[in-house]
């Protein structure tokens, strides 16, 4: 079983992000679930989500405190919230950054794999320049990162319930996979 | 005593059960906290020149987040204000306009 | 064609009412039921559902509005949760006692103060004495089977009684999971249109609800307790219908996983359960003879399942999301009602989960555990507070 977490703030659409794994690894005969933090949400406010993904049932309903994979969608969250809390000892954290993944200080050994989501959101129009839509781009290097789906499968889900823009989110999901870095991708 | 300091005169770092008061008490509330300000999407921008202190914007303000400053017209509390755009919907001389928070921040 | 979709247990309600053909909505909103009703709404305004939805001021006119729709003969549906609930309970009283078959949908939430909107079973279990059924779910599939069977059960001309179906805040209500739609045909098999004996009908005038003197009231409450006690037998009856049809088995009254012989039974309600499942398949590899009775319907309260499955078991170990002052845990105090006089084993209750406390793999092991070592050290205390902050490393290790 993988648990994941993704960090994000309002409208940048983590909760999406959870949702659009957790329905690629279903179509790919897993178990999943995807929650949002529970509570009061507002915009500009940091947002958790989380995925679930087994080959078998998933029965497990409490929170995730110990995610094997960790996904921060915007780096000024480093500030407020500690992103690394609970993350596996070989936890794999992907991050939305121009920084290569050595050049990034999370304090802890984990891989790191860096994608600069928001230039490839900025070029495929998703959001605005201020506040770009990062979420179809990330996935596709998280799937690049952790192998959990395939890339074809995702880039699917991508295009099938992106509510707008559905070729523009899904090339955001191919450049990604193919731009993201990390020390063990070649 | 510095503001934080204030919030938990009642009870300060309560561990467990055994430090809390019998219920929930607050006697500084989480407004010192809680600036509810960034909850905003769109402002309230008020026209001084048109605004003729009437009041109204805030008698209907839920959050008392705007009122009258005499001399100075509607007073916006950026602090707290949420952005609903009533006060803009009942100005009775249209003296305020809901703009985008993005624009000014 | 059904179609399985990765859906929130909000939207499994509010598919479910959709599916039963439901005619008259009548609801107000409250986190974290608002979706089941908005989505509602959608539906209603987007011509997919054929419904009349009222929008009412306080959850106490949404029921009021459900009980009157109900009474002229359409398929009546609300939802709430824990203050909207507790604003219900005039209403749901008398839905009962009208004998009206108005199902709804609560999403169980914490009562304030402290104001809290996460999982919390008391305030379902605090309209237990409402006259209303009451079934407990335990995954998002179950709450959209669970609304369906719900107007089948209830609408049965024997039963004609109102029932919630219940699921816990944000952890389904808010959680998307697989979910398996099914298709309207099918559901249109299973369930047959509402059509009551009596009804508000302008064309033939009758009186309801009309005063009960003394020397009438007791016989007519005899006659409403008569039909509540069909309710089990019913259940059952709808519940394997609904696996013929449906391929799939709600639990009906309780859900026996892995109880066959055991010495240690660990009770639960609502979604704990399925953590709990995985909790208990660990500790029977660990060689322990433990198992998990889920306690689907709590109104009427299983009484000779209980005593059926626990022939033989050493110690009952109930978990209980909910806790009345001076009372402890609702289920506990039941099941110990149940069994007086026809068992003698040890039964601790576990109060667990208040307010949406997380109840982790780990936390839940270390609870069965302890029901486990009760058969060798005797009952420590008759209930116990678990995860409180004064007593954490015993529970977090």
């Amino acid at each position: 079983m993988k648990e994941i977490r993704f960090h994000g703030r309002g409208g940048q659409g983590a909760v999406t992000a959870s949702e659009f794994l957790a329905r690629a690894a279903f179509a790919e005969e897993n178990d999943v679930q995807s929650f949002p933090m529970y509570g009061v949400e507002r915009r500009g406010a940091p947002v958790t989500a989380f995925t679930r993904v087994d080959s078998k049932a998933v029965r497990n309903k409490a929170q995730i405190h110990e995610p094997d994979i960790v996904i921060v969608m915007d780096m000024a969250l480093l500030d407020a919230v500690d992103v690394t809390d609970g993350l596996k000892p070989d936890g794999k954290v992907i991050l939305n950054t121009e920084k290569a993944p050595e050049e990034v200080d999370l304090g802890v050994d984990n891989p790191k794999y860096t994608v600069d989501a928001s230039s490839i959101a900025v070029e495929h129009r998703l959001g605005s320049e201020v506040a770009p839509i990062v979420n179809t781009a990330i996935l596709g290097a998280v799937v690049r990162a952790t192998g959990l789906v395939k890339i074809e499968t995702l880039v699917d889900v991508v295009r099938k319930n992106a509510p707008a823009k559905k070729e523009e989110n899904a090339k955001a999901t191919e450049q990604a996979y193919e731009e993201v870095r990390g020390e063990d991708l070649e | 005593m510095s503001e934080e300091e204030d919030i938990f005169r009642i009870v300060k770092d309560p561990k467990d059960h055994t430090d809390l008061p019998r219920t929930e008490i607050t006697d500084c509330p989480s407004h010192l906290m809680n600036k509810t300000g960034s909850w905003r999407t769109l402002r309230p921008i008020v026209d001084k020149e048109k605004c003729i202190e009437c009041g109204i914007c805030w008698k209907f303000c839920p959050d008392v987040s705007i009122e009258v400053k005499e001399g100075e017209g509607a007073v916006v509390d950026y602090d707290f204000c949420k952005g609903c755009g009533i006060c803009a919907k009942e100005c009775p001389v249209d003296a305020i306009d809901m703009e985008k928070e993005a624009d000014y921040v | 064609m059904s179609e399985t979709r990765i859906v929130s247990g909000n939207f499994a309600a509010a598919y479910g009412a959709k599916l039963s053909r439901v005619e008259v909505v009548a609801a107000y909103p409250i986190t974290p039921q608002t979706e089941v009703v908005e989505k509602i709404a959608e539906l209603v305004a987007d011509g997919e559902m054929d419904a009349e939805y009222i929008k009412v001021e306080s959850e106490h006119s949404a029921m009021a509005a459900c009980i009157a729709a109900s009474n002229t003969g359409a398929r009546a549906y609300t939802a709430s949760s824990a203050h909207g609930l507790a604003l219900m309970h005039e209403m749901l009283m008398w839905a009962a006692g009208a004998r009206l078959p108005v199902v709804m949908t609560n999403i169980n939430r914490a009562m304030g103060p402290p104001w809290s909107v996460w999982a919390d079973h008391h305030d379902t279990l605090a309209q237990k004495g409402t006259g209303q059924m009451q079934f407990f779910c335990e995954n998002n599939q179950e709450v959209l089977d669970s609304v369906i069977m719900a107007f089948k059960i209830c609408e049965d001309e024997e039963i004609m009684l109102p029932a919630m179906v219940v699921e816990d805040a944000f952890i389904l209500s808010h959680t998307k999971e697989p979910v398996e739609i099914y298709d309207q045909e099918l559901v249109d098999d299973f369930l047959p249109p509402y059509d009551p004996d009596y009804k508000i009908d302008v064309d033939q005038p009758l009186g309801f609800g009309s005063l009960g003197m003394p020397d009438w009231y007791m016989d007519f409450r005899y006659k409403k307790a008569q039909a509540f006690e069909k309710t089990p037998e019913k259940i059952q009856e709808v519940n394997k219908e609904f696996k013929e049809v449906f391929g799939r088995d709600p639990g009906g009254l309780i859900e026996e996983y892995k109880t066959d012989g055991v010495d240690v039974l660990i009770v639960t309600m609502g979604s704990i359960s399925s953590t709990s499942k995985d909790v208990i398949d660990e500790l029977r590899d660990e060689g322990h003879n433990v198992g998990l009775a889920r306690l689907r319907t709590f109104r009427p309260f299983p009484v000779e399942q209980f005593r059926e499955i626990t022939k033989g078991v050493n110690v009952v170990g109930v978990l209980d999301r909910n806790y009345t002052f001076g009372h402890g845990g609702d289920a506990a105090r039941e099941i110990k009602d149940a069994l007086y006089g026809h068992r003698d084993l040890i039964l601790k209750d576990y109060i667990v989960g208040l307010g949406g406390r997380d109840l982790t793999p780990k936390i839940l092991k270390k609870v069965m555990l302890d029901a486990i070592s009760l058969q060798d050290k005797g009952l420590d205390k008759e209930i116990e507070w678990v995860d409180l902050r004064a007593d954490r490393k015993k529970w977090r290790g």
